[in-house]
C-alpha cells in the first residue's frame, strides 16, 4: 500500500511541474483552505457520529440475530433488507425532505446523522454478526464445561472474540460510511461536495476547487485505510500467533 | 472387580440423532480412582459419549449417574454438575483473549466464586507441576500445542472435579510434543483421579488404564484389563482393530 | 391530510413520468453494468497474468477509485472534462463513462479473486488427466471462477443500481429528478408530496434491488465451495 502512495505522489508531483496547462492558482487555492477546512471537520463530525450510531444499532441487532431472539429477529432482518436495498440519497431526501410533510421536522444533521445511522447500522449488523458466528463452537463448549453460565459465557468467551473477528468487516464499514457522506450535499450540508460546488459557482476555478476536494477526502480516508491494514495485520497475529 | 465405591455408573444409555442410532444402550461401572481408557474404530460414538457425560449432547434414554445424583434428570442442573466433571477437548480451546493465569481462574472465581488468593495458589501449584509455572502471564498464541494442552488440563483441574474427562486430547499434536500430554495424565492417574480417556495412543494406554472398553458402532464390544484386550482380545472385531494398528 | 397526499402519486401524468425517469436510470445502469463486466473481466484477467507494469497501474487505478467517493469522481469528469479538455459530453454521457470505470474497477477484483482462490491442485489434477490448456480452462477453471464471480458480480450490479440515486446530483433527468420537479409542480395543491413521491420511489430502489440480492444470496449459499 505505502509503495502505491509513493508512486502516486511521485506522479502528482510530475504532473505538476510538467502541467502548464494545469497551471493552477495558489492563490485561490490559499484562500479558500479555511473554507474546506470547516468543511473537512463538519464532514469528520458528521461521519463519526453516524458511524457511532450506526454501530449501536449494529450491535443491538446482530445480538439479536444472534440469539434468535424472537419477533426482534423478523423486524431485524426486514429492515436489514430494507436498508441496504436503497440508496442512502433517497433515505436522506426522505428523511430531509419528506417528513417534514407530515409534521417530523429534522435539522439537516440530524437527518444526516440519522440517514447514515440508518444505512450503516445493517452493514454494521452483518459484520458484527458475520463475527459472531466465527467464534469457534469448540471455545464456546470449553467454556460450557468449565461451568460457566450463558451470561458468563457471553461475557468472557464470545463477546471479545466476536469483537475482534468483526474488527476488519467494521472498518471496511467505516472507511464506505465516511465515503458516502459526500451525499450530504444533497441535504444542504455545507460540507465538502457543496462547499466545492458552491466556489466552482462563484468563481469558475474548477481545477483547484476540485483539487482541494479530492485532497480532502484523500486526507481523511487514506490514513484510515492504512490503519485498517495494520490493525488486521495485527489481530491475524494475536488470533493465531502468526 | 474392585472394591471401591462406584463414582460413574452408566445404565443403558442411548443417543439417537435423527434416523441414526448412536450410542445403543451402553452400560458401565467407572470405580473411583480407576482409569478407563475407551478405544474404538472413527465413529464408533466414543467422543459422543464423552460429550454426554457432561451435559453437551442430549441423550434419548438411559442413566447416568455421578456420585448418587441422576444427570439424566429432567432439571439437572449442567453447571453444577460440569464443576464435577472436568474435560479437556482434542482442540484443547483456551480463550485466546486471556493469559494464561486468567484462563484457568476464570472457572474457580465466576463460577465456584472461590477467595482469590486461594485459587491462585493452587492454581501455581498445578503449573508448577506440569512445567509451566513460568508462563502464567503468556497468552495463548506464544505457546506451543502441548503447553496449551498442558494448561487446559491445569484449567479444568483446577475446578476440583471428581472425574476427568479427556477426548482426544494428543490427536492435534505434534508426535514430540505428545509425550509431554501424556506424563501429564499419567502422573494424574498415580495420584488417584478418576479418568475417562479416549485415544489411539495404544501404548500409552496399555500403560495408563485400570480397564480398556472397546466400543464399536454404538456398542461396547468388549471390556477387561489392558493386558487381556492387547495380549488376547476375545471379540473379531477387537482382534481387527488391533491388528491394523500393528504393522 | 395525508391520504390526500398519495393521489399526487397518480394525478395526470406523474406515474408515468415517474416511470419514464426510472427507465432512464435503468438506461444508465443497464450500459454501465454491461461495459463494466467487459472490462472488468479484462482487467482482472490482466491483473493475474499481465506484465508487472500493467498489474500496478490497474491497483492505482483500482484503489483510486475506490477511496475517492463516487459522487466526487462524477463531479471532477462533470467540470473537468469542459472545462480543461473541451469536451462537452451529456450528463447523461458523462454517468456511464464514471460509472463504467468504477464498475470495472470493482470488476477486476472480483474476477482476480475469484481466479487467485481456485485451487492450484485442481489445474494440477486437470492437466495430469491430459486436458488440453483450452479444455482445462472450459471444464474446470472457467465454471468453477464463475460461481465465485456471478455472486458479487450481481452483488455489484445491485450497488451500481443504488448509485445511479447520485446522478440526481448533476442533473441527469432520472427518477429522482422527475420527482423532485413534481413535488415543485404540486407543492400547492398536495403538501404532502414530498414524503409520499420520496416514499414511492424508495419502494421502486426497493422493488428494484431486494429481488437481485436474494438472487446473489441463494446463488452463494448453492454454491458455496
Amino acid at each position: 500500500m505505502v509503495a502505491y502512495i509513493i508512486i502516486l505522489t511521485r506522479l502528482l508531483v510530475l504532473i505538476e511541474r510538467e502541467g502548464d496547462c494545469l497551471a493552477l492558482d495558489w492563490t485561490y487555492i490559499i484562500k479558500y483552505l479555511p473554507q474546506y477546512e470547516e468543511a473537512l471537520l463538519l464532514t469528520l463530525k458528521l461521519g463519526v457520529l453516524g458511524i457511532l450510531l450506526a454501530a449501536a444499532v449494529g450491535l443491538i441487532c446482530a445480538v439479536i440475530q444472534y440469539f434468535h431472539i424472537r419477533v426482534l429477529k423478523q423486524l431485524v432482518q426486514a429492515y436489514i433488507e430494507i436498508a441496504r436495498n436503497t440508496p442512502l440519497l433517497i433515505q436522506l431526501f426522505f428523511l430531509f425532505y419528506g417528513l417534514p410533510k407530515i409534521g417530523i421536522t429534522l435539522e439537516a444533521e440530524t437527518a444526516a446523522i440519522a440517514g447514515l445511522g440508518f444505512l450503516g447500522g445493517s452493514y454494521m449488523a452483518e459484520a458484527f454478526r458475520a463475527g459472531f458466528e466465527a467464534v469457534p463452537t469448540t471455545q464456546i463448549e470449553a467454556g460450557k464445561s468449565i461451568g460457566l453460565s450463558q451470561l458468563q459465557l457471553t461475557r468472557f468467551v464470545i463477546f471479545p472474540q466476536a469483537l475482534s473477528l468483526s474488527v476488519p468487516a467494521l472498518g471496511a464499514n467505516c472507511i464506505f460510511l465516511l465515503k458516502e457522506t459526500s451525499l450530504f450535499s444533497g441535504i444542504a450540508i455545507l460540507e465538502l461536495m457543496n462547499t466545492t460546488r458552491d466556489l466552482i459557482g462563484m468563481y469558475y476555478k474548477t481545477n483547484e476547487s476540485l483539487i482541494l476536494l479530492v485532497a480532502g477526502y484523500l486526507i481523511i480516508l487514506l490514513p484510515l485505510s492504512l490503519i485498517l491494514t495494520w490493525l488486521e495485520r495485527r489481530l491475524r497475529r494475536a488470533q493465531f500467533g502468526n | 472387580m474392585s472394591n471401591e465405591p462406584v463414582l460413574l455408573q452408566v445404565n443403558n444409555l442411548t443417543k439417537r440423532f435423527g434416523e441414526k442410532t448412536i450410542l445403543n444402550g451402553l452400560s458401565l461401572a467407572v470405580p473411583k480412582g480407576k482409569v478407563f481408557v475407551i478405544l474404538g474404530p472413527s465413529g464408533c460414538g466414543k467422543s459422543t459419549f464423552l460429550r454426554c457425560l457432561n451435559g453437551l449432547e442430549p441423550v434419548q434414554d438411559g442413566a447416568i449417574v455421578l456420585d448418587g445424583e441422576n444427570l439424566t434428570a429432567k432439571k439437572t442442573d449442567w453447571r453444577s454438575v460440569r464443576q464435577k466433571v472436568g474435560m479437556v477437548f482434542q482442540s484443547y480451546d483456551l480463550f485466546p483473549n486471556m493469559t494464561v493465569i486468567d484462563n484457568i481462574l476464570l472457572g474457580p472465581l465466576k463460577v465456584q466464586k472461590r477467595n482469590k488468593d486461594e485459587a491462585l495458589q493452587q492454581a501455581r501449584e498445578l503449573l508448577t507441576r506440569v512445567g509451566l509455572a513460568d508462563r502464567e502471564t503468556a497468552y495463548p498464541r506464544e505457546l506451543s500445542g502441548g503447553q496449551k494442552q498442558r494448561i487446559a488440563i491445569v484449567r479444568a483441574l483446577c475446578m476440583n472435579p471428581e472425574i476427568m474427562l479427556f477426548d482426544e486430547v494428543t490427536a492435534s499434536l505434534d508426535p514430540e510434543m505428545v509425550r509431554e500430554v501424556l506424563e501429564v495424565i499419567l502422573n494424574l492417574a498415580k495420584q488417584g483421579m478418576t479418568m475417562l480417556i479416549v485415544t489411539h495412543e495404544m501404548q500409552f494406554a496399555r500403560m495408563v488404564a485400570d480397564e480398556v472398553i472397546f466400543m464399536d458402532k454404538g456398542d461396547i464390544c468388549e471390556a477387561g484389563p489392558p493386558e487381556d484386550f492387547f495380549t488376547s482380545p476375545k471379540t473379531d472385531r477387537a482382534k481387527q482393530f488391533l491388528n491394523i494398528l500393528q504393522f | 391530510m395525508l391520504n390526500s397526499g398519495i393521489d399526487v402519486l397518480f394525478q395526470g401524468i406523474n406515474l408515468q413520468r415517474l416511470l419514464l425517469g426510472l427507465w432512464v436510470t435503468a438506461r444508465i445502469a443497464l450500459i454501465s453494468i454491461i461495459l463494466s463486466f467487459f472490462f472488468g473481466i479484462l482487467f482482472g484477467v490482466l491483473r493475474t497474468t499481465g506484465p508487472k507494469a500493467v498489474k500496478v497501474v490497474l491497483r492505482l487505478y483500482l484503489e483510486l477509485f475506490r477511496i475517492i467517493p463516487i459522487l466526487v469522481w462524477l463531479f471532477v469528469f462533470y467540470f473537468v472534462l469542459p472545462a480543461d479538455f473541451e469536451i462537452n459530453l451529456s450528463a447523461e454521457v458523462v454517468s456511464i463513462l464514471v460509472f463504467s470505470l468504477w464498475g470495472a474497477a470493482e470488476m477486476s477484483d472480483i474476477v482476480r479473486g475469484a481466479v487467485i482462490s481456485l485451487p492450484v491442485h485442481q489445474a494440477e489434477s486437470g492437466k495430469a488427466l491430459g486436458l488440453s490448456v483450452w479444455q482445462l480452462y472450459r471444464h474446470v477453471l472457467i465454471p468453477q471462477a464463475m460461481k465465485r464471480t456471478l455472486p458479487p458480480a450481481i452483488n455489484l450490479a445491485t450497488r451500481l443500481i443504488k448509485t445511479t440515486a447520485l446522478l440526481v446530483m448533476i442533473g441527469v433527468i432520472e427518477v429522482i429528478k422527475v420527482g423532485q420537479q413534481i413535488i415543485e409542480q404540486s407543492s400547492t395543491e398536495y403538501p404532502t408530496a414530498a414524503f409520499w413521491v420520496y416514499a414511492f420511489i424508495f419502494v421502486l430502489y426497493f422493488i428494484i434491488c431486494y429481488p437481485l440480492s436474494a438472487v446473489s444470496r441463494r446463488l452463494e449459499r448453492k454454491w458455496a465451495a
